[in-house]
């Protein structure tokens, strides 16, 4: 199986729109910002709405996650989201409507998060290619490590879709490099050992993390969790390629609907310049 | 490099090899040289199932634990404290019972009771929480946490803390909480906290899920004391491993009161840690059926059963692939069993491939079956089962009825061996509502109408 490393300069990695949006925010001198939004919270039109209000307000990249009964990396806020989601009869399917939404209207790169067992069900060919014909940049998945990863490895091949896997505080030199070498468009680099939620600080293992992830030879690292105000963004905006906020969009959507996303997305990307830019 | 999803033995090959188990012959031993044996199967993989679809976050502790279990095994200071603690904690070997009362309702066939229930806690539980807590003693572990449907495992995981001195905390249903308190009280005596959880669907697998963001919080410290043969590698090994111990008694004990193996097997599959117990010391003996009885609930038509098996597709949930009850979108499907220990909607990953090579037959039996079988055994035997073993009891009747069936001459010659994997005292309240034993005006009969288990 060949492996696209992040960063070389072969085909599939200059197609990654992952990569792409990444590359356009480090020549305007700052980080890229991701933003997260539950697919069908509170319905598949407001989550539309909302991926558009996240690009036009200084989101360079969109999550949107697919709603799963069994979601062990998420903490109350989005689960509570994505359970009222589930619960008002949300199909897996909807995710590709929300993906060609968002991308039919913006130049965001919109990738899907998913726990992997939807994948599965679907078969991951199948997955892969409609969300490629939605306009898709790819995957991050947060319960599928490289490890289990064949089948995705030669799906995002043939549809030229970006695998982004994560990295944690907890692994290994020998994981991260592996993990690093698999990994399309970039990495996403989990802050702290937890689940996801606002956090009053960024652990101090964020930056090592990157450190370790940049030595294993990443060139796009992002990191995500716990992540929820500028002050936050700014700081990571120092040592990574990009920062990822997902409860706190979740929460703004919940109170405040699309306008409420707009405004945080707004405020959250005053603190994307680096310091020394 | 990326490891490729082995598919080992080569399908084929194990087909044939299956094939020939099947074909009957003398019992043996060893496996036939060229035949592989199913023994011992180290995981991460068995077939296509298994594996570790994890959060990264949990692949180091995952590694820790299976690199510490490896050494264990190796070690026989380890051995060797699992050796005493089931001689003198639990009180194994558990007894061998011929049931012969029971027997006349099976077609005439001997029966034989693997006596689980007899164990310390009350069931084959025991046997998985000493071997994991030992194991988190040899990681510096000082927390162990747990899920528990009815209380069972909870309680089990508590004892093990209590004795070796760690700190226990057992996540469970609010649901299940409310309907089960006199084991949250037991537990509690035992020193245990008891969270309950109110995420998802409230149930076990919810459990499993919140004690799964516990562990990547606080993997430092705490060990994840999975309760039965599932989620990621080694866990599915690993707690194998500690209840081999029931089929190599079983063996051992059938083999001194009879003089022969078995004709069959039975045991009940919820994850399936009892039933992988007894029939790994069966599974390299050709002439030995296995069966394993899914809950079937109030009947695999109906969509209220957990019978993950027979209906369930692949799939993954809690790391690993297996058999799994979901829907088209693949979101997991709520299971229904009147056995809260059967109630879980995935399957162990050996018990999938075991079903897919054909060496053990997966079956449900329905509430109904099973709460005829209990009251059977109390009344023929005078033996209490856990609903759980139950099921076992009302497919032993079944395969004892088609042994005779096939050979009703040679029948008193059939030997059908059942893991009784749990006693009945906690089902009492349960048993006494489904026949309508309690005055309706008593306070037991409040308490059974809340499916309180005592």
């Amino acid at each position: 199986m060949s492996i696209s490393q992040d960063g070389n300069e072969n085909a599939a990695q200059n197609a990654s729109k992952s990569a792409a949006a990444i590359d356009r925010a480090r020549a305007q001198g700052r980080a890229a910002l991701i933003g997260y939004l539950p697919a069908g919270y509170p319905s598949v039109e407001d989550t539309i709405a909302a991926g558009i209000a996240l690009a036009e307000n200084g989101a360079d990249l969109i999550e949107i996650g697919i709603p799963y009964s069994d979601p062990v990396m998420d903490g109350q806020v989005i689960q509570a989201a994505t359970t009222e989601a589930l619960a008002k009869g949300f199909h897996v399917r909807e995710v590709f409507d929300v993906v060609r939404g968002i991308t039919s209207k913006t130049d965001a790169a919109v990738l899907v998060m998913t726990y992997w067992n939807p994948v599965v069900r679907m078969g991951v060919d199948e997955f892969s290619r409609r969300l490629a014909e939605a306009g898709g940049a790819g995957l991050i998945t947060p319960d599928l490590i490289p490890d289990e990863a064949a089948e995705w490895m030669a799906a995002s091949d043939k549809y030229g879709l970006d695998r982004v896997f994560l990295v944690a505080p907890s692994s290994s030199p020998e994981r991260m490099k592996r993990t690093v070498d698999a990994s399309r468009g970039f990495v996403y680099a989990v802050s702290i050992m937890g689940v996801t939620g606002a956090r009053t600080s960024v652990s101090s293992a964020a930056r090592n993390v990157v450190a370790a992830a940049h030595a294993a030879g990443a060139e796009r690292v992002c990191v995500g969790l716990g992540v929820s105000n500028a002050g936050q963004v700014r700081e990571i905006a120092e040592y990574a390629e990009g920062v990822i906020v997902g409860t706190a969009l979740v929460a703004a959507i919940r109170d405040g609907g699309v306008d409420a996303v707009a405004s945080l997305t707004k405020d959250l990307s005053t603190g994307l310049t680096k310091e020394e830019a | 490099m990326v490891r490729l999803m082995v598919d080992a033995p080569a399908a084929g090959s194990d087909e044939s090899a299956v094939d020939a188990f099947l074909q009957g012959g003398r019992p043996q031993e060893h496996p036939a040289q060229g035949e592989p044996s199913l023994r011992h199967a180290p995981g991460p993989y068995f077939g296509n199932y298994g594996g570790r679809w994890m959060p990264e976050s949990l692949i180091a502790a995952l590694d820790e634990l299976e690199d510490t279990f490896e050494k264990a095994k190796a070690d026989p200071e380890f051995t060797a404290q699992i050796a005493d603690l089931n001689k003198n904690y639990s009180g194994r070997p558990s007894l061998l019972t011929e049931a012969k009362r029971f027997a006349e309702h099976a077609g005439g066939v001997r029966i034989f009771l693997k006596r689980e229930d007899l164990n310390h806690t009350g069931s084959h539980k025991i046997n998985n929480v000493l071997g994991q807590a030992l194991l988190a003693k040899r990681m510096g572990k000082t927390r162990v946490i747990a899920e528990t449907g009815a209380g069972q495992h909870g309680v089990a995981s508590a004892t093990a803390a209590a004795l070796l001195g760690l700190e226990c905390v057992v996540y469970m249903g609010a649901e299940d909480c409310r309907r089960q308190s006199l084991n949250v009280a037991r537990m509690e005596l035992l020193g245990a906290t008891v969270i309950p959880v109110t995420n998802g669907s409230q149930t076990l697998k919810d459990a499993i899920n919140e004690a799964l963001r516990d562990w990547v919080a606080n993997v430092g410290n705490t060990h994840y004391l999975l309760g039965t043969a599932a989620g990621a590698h080694p866990f599915p090994a690993m707690v194998r491993y500690f209840h081999e111990v029931i089929g190599e008694e079983a063996r051992a004990q059938i083999l001194d009161q009879t003089g022969q193996l078995p004709d069959a097997v039975c045991a009940c599959i919820g994850g399936g840690s009892n039933a992988i117990g007894i029939f790994h010391g069966f599974l390299d003996d050709p002439s030995v059926k296995i069966y394993g009885f899914e809950a079937g609930g109030e009947g695999v038509e109906t969509g209220r059963h957990a019978a993950t098996i027979t209906l369930g597709k692949p799939g993954v949930l809690h790391g690993a692939r297996s058999y799994l009850m979901q829907d088209d979108d693949g979101q997991t499907i709520e299971s229904h069993s009147i056995s809260a220990g059967l109630d879980y909607p995935g399957v162990g990953p050996e018990h999938s491939y075991l079903a897919d090579i054909g060496r053990v037959s997966y079956e449900p039996i329905t509430d109904s079956e099973a709460m005829e079988a209990f009251r059977l055994l109390c009344r023929t035997e005078g033996i209490i089962p856990a609903i759980e073993s139950a099921h076992a009891l009302a497919g032993a009747i079944k395969v004892g009825q088609r042994l005779a069936a096939e050979d009703a001459a040679g029948a008193s010659d059939k030997i059908v061996l059942v893991n009784l994997s749990g006693r009945g005292d906690k089902d009492v309240a349960t048993a006494a509502e489904w026949f309508d034993l309690l005055d309706q005006d008593s306070p037991e009969a409040e308490i059974a109408k809340e499916g309180e288990q005592l």
